[in-house]
């Protein structure tokens, strides 16, 4: 069980990816995107009066544009991710981004508290793949959570595809349950699942 | 008081195993899952338990005891644990962790009284994790079949004898008095529990399908352990990788799998 506990605070940080000029380097990214958001969390008077909205706002804003969410999606839905049409590969995209960026709103709302380290980095020149690892410390708990960003070099700089906390891949934990969507429904039937579970969760955060 | 908590327990036990029964073709065909049917009874089960008990007792622990305080708690079992795990670190050859495991109980016991105060982590001794199911995967000894426990939750074959071993060989589980006993245990179960309090509706929210997020957490989880964190990189079956989509459509079951048991809410 304490592994979730893990996951979960894990993921309040992997918000942390903000907005920053090209060429930064992906330790340095990384830091600059979760010190930033982490400070508006923890000081916006709305947020603090519990309106998940505009954590979403502010994610989408400040954390998206360092996300390669085709790349996420793609990973998350493994082999099957070919026999999507290109139609269907942009709704996929776009379904699984609305429900990550829920869970780290969520998930960054509930740990914002906790402090997070930045664990050393070394980068060997020409690299276009690397792993920024930081660490979560949670009041009230035994021990840190370690929370790792997987980043690519892309065109328009570093791009993260994948998050891991506490050794578990947000993005791979969905493969085997995307697996049997597909094949008791087909991608569409994928796609309709995820729509359902957006509108459910977009249902209890209005009430 | 007790027996009316039985009776409940009895009751979930009952439901949620008949429901197993009666849907226990219920599989996705996943081939680290073979009981997936019995599993599936025995995930609710345990969330039926957490609900009704553990849940709202971690919660009120939560609300009532002051965070200093559920920090010193959570310390000194942490401290408790170390010993074993410094044993586990031996057997798995690492000496070097180990001697630093066992310096992090004597600093801790000592300096920070019983444990109640990590004293050792701010030296810079890090906390390991580790457990005989972990030392037996070292060992090469692989998963077996993911089978879900009662009250234990989620486990491999191969971690539900490490378990067997780890419970066998907890120092608290062998405190003479038994009242004393008792209270430790629970304490200890509460104290894990109320860590768990904010992950827990984060999954809620994240899982399509709750239990088989939560298995395949854990299976990734166990691999990260078992290699401190730095597994061999799984081959992914991802868009970009022809070669393993291949191999891994050549592979896949050729008979579509059941209606999936609906999702829990």
């Amino acid at each position: 069980m304490k592994f979730f506990a893990l996951l979960l605070a894990g993921a309040s940080l992997l918000l942390p990816v903000g907005v920053q000029a090209q060429e930064t380097a992906p330790d340095v990214l990384v830091k600059n995107v979760t010190t930033e958001v982490l400070d508006i969390i923890r000081t916006d008077k709305d947020i603090k009066a519990g309106n998940t909205q505009r954590v979403i706002d502010l994610i989408e804003k400040k954390v998206l544009p360092h996300f390669n969410f085709q790349r996420m999606t793609a990973l998350a839905v493994g082999k099957d991710w070919r026999q999507a049409s290109p139609a269907q590969q942009k709704a996929l995209t776009d379904e699984f981004r609305d429900l990550l960026v829920r869970t780290y709103s969520n998930a960054l709302t509930a740990y914002k508290n906790e402090t997070v380290d930045f664990r050393p980095f070394k980068m060997q020149p020409g690299e276009t793949d690397v792993t920024v690892r930081t660490q979560i410390h949670q009041s009230g708990a035994r021990q840190p959570i370690s929370l790792d960003y997987s980043l690519e070099k892309q065109p328009q700089g570093w791009k993260v595809y994948d998050v891991v906390v506490a050794g578990v891949s947000l993005v791979t934990n969905y493969r085997s349950t995307f697996g049997t969507e597909i094949r008791n429904g087909g991608i569409d039937g994928l796609i309709k699942t995820l729509k359902a579970k957006n509108s459910s969760l977009e249902a209890s955060t209005k009430k | 008081m007790k027996s009316t908590i039985f009776i409940v327990i009895s009751r979930l036990a009952v439901i949620s195993i008949a429901a197993g029964l009666l849907g226990g073709c219920a599989t996705s065909g996943n081939p680290k899952d073979p009981i997936e049917g019995f599993n599936r009874a025995m995930f609710g089960f345990n969330e039926g338990l957490d609900k009704v008990i553990i849940k709202p007792v971690a919660t009120g622990y939560e609300a009532v005891i002051p965070s200093p305080l559920r920090t010193g708690v959570s310390n000194f079992f942490s401290n408790i644990a170390d010993l074993m795990i410094g044993v586990n670190n031996l057997l798995q050859g690492k000496p070097a962790q180990a001697a630093s495991d066992a310096g992090r109980v004597l600093v801790n016991t000592t300096m920070g009284f019983l444990g109640i105060i990590d004293v050792a982590s701010s030296m810079g001794m890090e906390k390991h994790v580790e457990d005989v199911g972990q030392t037996f995967g070292r060992w090469g000894m692989s998963d077996g079949a993911y089978v879900v426990l009662p009250i234990f939750g989620p486990r491999t074959a191969r971690d539900t004898i490490g378990l067997a071993f780890d419970v066998y060989t907890d120092p608290v589980a062998h405190v003479d008095h038994i009242p004393t006993r008792n209270v430790l245990l629970t304490t200890r179960l509460i104290s894990d529990r109320a860590e768990l309090l904010k992950a827990d509706r984060i999954i809620e929210e994240a899982a399509l399908d709750k239990y088989s997020y939560v298995r395949d957490a854990y299976l990734q989880r166990r691999r990260s352990l078992i290699h401190d964190g730095n597994p061999p990189r799984e081959q992914d079956g991802s868009a970009e990788q022809e070669s393993d989509n291949k191999r891994a459509e050549a592979g896949e079951s050729p008979q579509p799998a059941p209606a999936q048991t609906a999702m829990r809410q």
